[in-house]
């Protein structure tokens, strides 16, 4: 009963929260533009440098950029919320608000319980102190009294697995080691709420595993709740009930993570791609990009376009990877890549190639495309991120054929390429 | 199940929030509570500053005193020696020293706490604690450096005495705590003023570290009081620390006045910089990692 009740209260509430970033160069002119203010202020007028509680529609504005728009959320008790989004979608100016490093332009938070953000590991470390002065000092600056971190000493330290170093200056420590300590640290906060930012990327896959493991553990058997933001789907998958998503500085939605993440992924999901040639100093770049599938509800090859804009004349690799719609690969296509096919030549300026990747049985569901240009085990040259999209609608199970399920983590299906001279 | 009722009825109350993030919040809003809740982690910076600062140094902590050793010297030299600047009467050395002592307390305060939110983007922009605990802390470390002089101080004073030069300590050398408690403080709230400012207007970075020294020059450490003619003398006497370094130099070597007006001014002004410094660095805190 009691348990019924604590997890259904809510500890955070985001309440229309906005955040407006002032863009080009703050400096010269800022003193004019402050008396202003000031003079504006003491006439009682409204700031004329600042706009605040106006209906935004644009999200830049002149000089002004919105990094979030009316955010509105509720996080209750023993959740972990995933915030999920593309780079710039106001994720990090989300948690940084949360975290209390700067303020909100418009909006409210309100939040119950102490909070303690992990947007970086090891905020704080001295490199001339030891691991051992180290932990004392992270813990203080994470919000830890001394005297708590005392009675952890022996416990963050088994954690980290770092003893035999703990008397040498953290400078000298690599920085697998660093990470371990400073993560260490963190793991062992007592807030009742943890916001946490993608610490996850550092560290090998063990010590992942062991994050993620106290994270749960931190959620689930001790009733605390935790934000997590990451770009690793299948760490959110594994990890988070709830997700939020962020676009555009708005939340697009919020639910249960499964259909939040489909919504996420389905958002990529289109069938052709044009792209600036960004880097001009690359050797190569893809430039464009269609898929088309064979029309029929299961197809059984997909018609590839590409141009790949090359500036000097070589021999490589064109390459496929295919997603299943939770992020994990599943397979790949290749021209170029073993000795059964020729390399491809790219010459000087545009190279256009016409492919048919042939399709096994695949489940329901959407499956997204990377396409990359490579000199074969030596180099990737350009990649084109998850851009290309293709949905299989329906899938008859045959007498003869086994479908390869979504969400079984990675898979080796070799998808055959047919070249279109 | 009588537990279990209360909950509810707990849950059902209208919900109490331990914490509201808002745009704004009042000038006078300071949760100066945080700071005292965040003591341990200001007693660590103290102690990381005194430790780090002298990992792998062959001298270590004797830096603090060789450092005021040779500026005494110094000053000895070129004003007692060269300049024969008079110093009431007393052994050239001691009264410099007295002056220097002080000065250098109030100088470390205020030329570190005025690198606040510059020297400490890194951190600030990654968790929160209350910002005024580097500060605080940089001044509470400042205070062993102090003590450390201090004592050097003391000692000459006993070599002097002994070779016969004539210092009257009197009762005034009670007020010792209190002197530093309010160049303390002084150095403080001028120092978090400069940091406040100095995220929009960088040049105050440059400007203070000669603007000290030439205060310096306006303060009596290197010409007594009494030198100062009567058209320049209210330039020195504005200066809040000149208060206290005639009453410490008066109370441990008996030269110069003793103005209990002069003091209470300095006390005064110390306040009023303080509170405004303690606002005007709370008012930033909150937003300045968007400027910074």
């Amino acid at each position: 009963m009691q348990a019924f009740f604590l997890m259904s209260d809510t500890v955070i509430s985001v309440e229309n929260l906005s955040k407006c970033y002032r863009l080009g160069s703050i400096g010269g002119g800022t003193l004019r533009a402050d008396v202003s203010r000031w003079f504006a202020k003491l006439l009682g007028k409204e700031d004329p440098n600042l706009k605040i509680g106006q209906e935004h529609h644009a999200r830049q504005e002149g000089q002004d950029f919105w990094a979030l728009q009316n955010v509105s959320f509720e996080v209750k008790q023993g959740e972990i919320l995933g915030v999920i989004g593309r780079n710039g979608a106001g994720k990090s100016t989300l948690l940084k608000i949360l975290s209390r490093v700067t303020a909100p332009t418009s909006g409210e938070i309100k939040v119950k319980g102490r909070i303690a953000s992990l947007l970086e590991v090891g905020t704080g470390f001295h490199p001339e102190l030891s691991g051992r002065e180290n932990i004392y000092l992270n813990g203080a600056i994470l919000g830890m009294t001394k005297a708590e971190i005392k009675n952890k000493f022996d416990e963050i330290v088994d954690f980290s697995g770092v003893q035999q170093f703990l008397d040498t200056p953290v400078k000298r420590y690599s920085s697998g080691m660093y990470v371990r300590l400073a993560f260490a640290v963190a793991a062992h906060l007592e807030p009742e709420i943890l916001i946490v930012d993608e610490v996850l990327a550092v560290g090998d896959a063990e010590f992942q595993k062991k994050c993620l493991g106290k994270m749960q553990e931190v959620s689930t058997k001790e009733g605390r709740t935790v934000l997590f933001v990451s770009h690793n789907i299948q760490a959110i998958q594994r990890l988070c009930t709830q997700c939020v998503y962020l676009n555009n500085g708005r939340v697009k939605s919020a639910g249960l993570t499964e259909e939040i993440l489909a919504d996420y992924l389905a958002l990529n999901k289109q069938g052709l791609v044009y792209r600036k040639n960004s880097k001009p100093e690359s050797k190569a770049t893809i430039t464009y990009a269609r898929i088309e599938p064979e029309p029929k509800p299961e197809p059984n090859y997909l018609d590839i376009e590409l141009t790949v804009t090359a500036n000097c004349l070589m021999f490589g690799s064109l390459e496929f990877v295919v997603y299943d719609n939770t992020g994990s690969p599943i397979g790949l296509g290749q021209v170029g890549l073993t000795g059964k096919t020729e390399p491809v030549r790219l010459a000087p300026g545009e190279n256009l190639f016409k492919f048919q990747m042939l399709l096994p049985s695949l489940a329901e569901g959407n499956y997204f495309i990377t396409a990359q240009v490579a000199i074969p085990w030596v180099t990737v040259i350009d990649v084109m991120d998850s851009s290309l999209a293709f949905e299989i609608h329906r899938f008859e199970i045959g007498a003869s054929q086994k479908p390869f399920n979504q969400g079984q983590g990675f898979g080796c299906i070799d998808f055959k390429m047919v070249v279109h001279k | 199940m009588d537990s279990v009722s209360e909950k509810t009825v707990e849950q059902k109350s209208p919900a109490k929030w331990d914490l509201i993030l808002r745009p704004k919040t009042g000038w006078f809003d300071l949760h100066l509570a945080d700071l005292w809740r965040y003591r341990d982690l200001t007693m660590l910076f103290v102690w990381r500053d005194f430790v780090a600062q002298y990992k792998q140094t062959i001298l270590g902590p004797l830096w603090h005193i060789i450092q005021p050793l040779f500026t005494t010297l110094l000053f000895t030299l070129m004003f007692g020696r060269v300049a024969k600047l008079p110093t009431d009467g007393l052994p050239p050395m001691l009264f410099y020293m007295a002056g220097i002592t002080c000065w250098n307390y109030f100088a470390e305060c205020l030329n570190r706490s005025a690198g606040t939110f510059i020297n400490n983007a890194s951190i600030f922009g990654k968790v929160y604690f209350p910002r005024l605990c580097v500060p605080v802390s940089v001044v509470i470390s400042n205070i062993i450096k102090f003590g450390i002089q201090f004592g050097l101080f003391l000692c000459f004073m006993g070599y002097f005495a002994w070779k016969g030069a004539l210092i009257h300590p009197n009762a005034l050398v009670l007020l010792t705590p209190v002197l530093v408690l309010i160049m303390a403080a002084l150095g403080l709230g001028a120092g978090i003023i400069i940091s406040a400012l100095t995220i929009r207007y960088r040049d105050l970075q440059v400007l203070i570290t000669f603007g000290v020294q030439l205060l310096m020059y306006a303060t009596p450490v290197i010409l007594p009081l009494s030198m100062f003619s009567a058209k320049y003398r209210w330039i020195v006497l504005a200066n809040p620390m000149s208060g206290l370094v005639e009453t410490f130099r008066y109370a441990f070597l008996s030269s110069g006045s003793f103005d209990p007006m002069i003091l209470a001014y300095s006390a005064a002004a110390t306040l009023v910089i303080l509170i405004v410094g303690i606002v005007l660095f709370n008012h930033v805190e909150r937003t300045f990692m968007d400027t910074v």
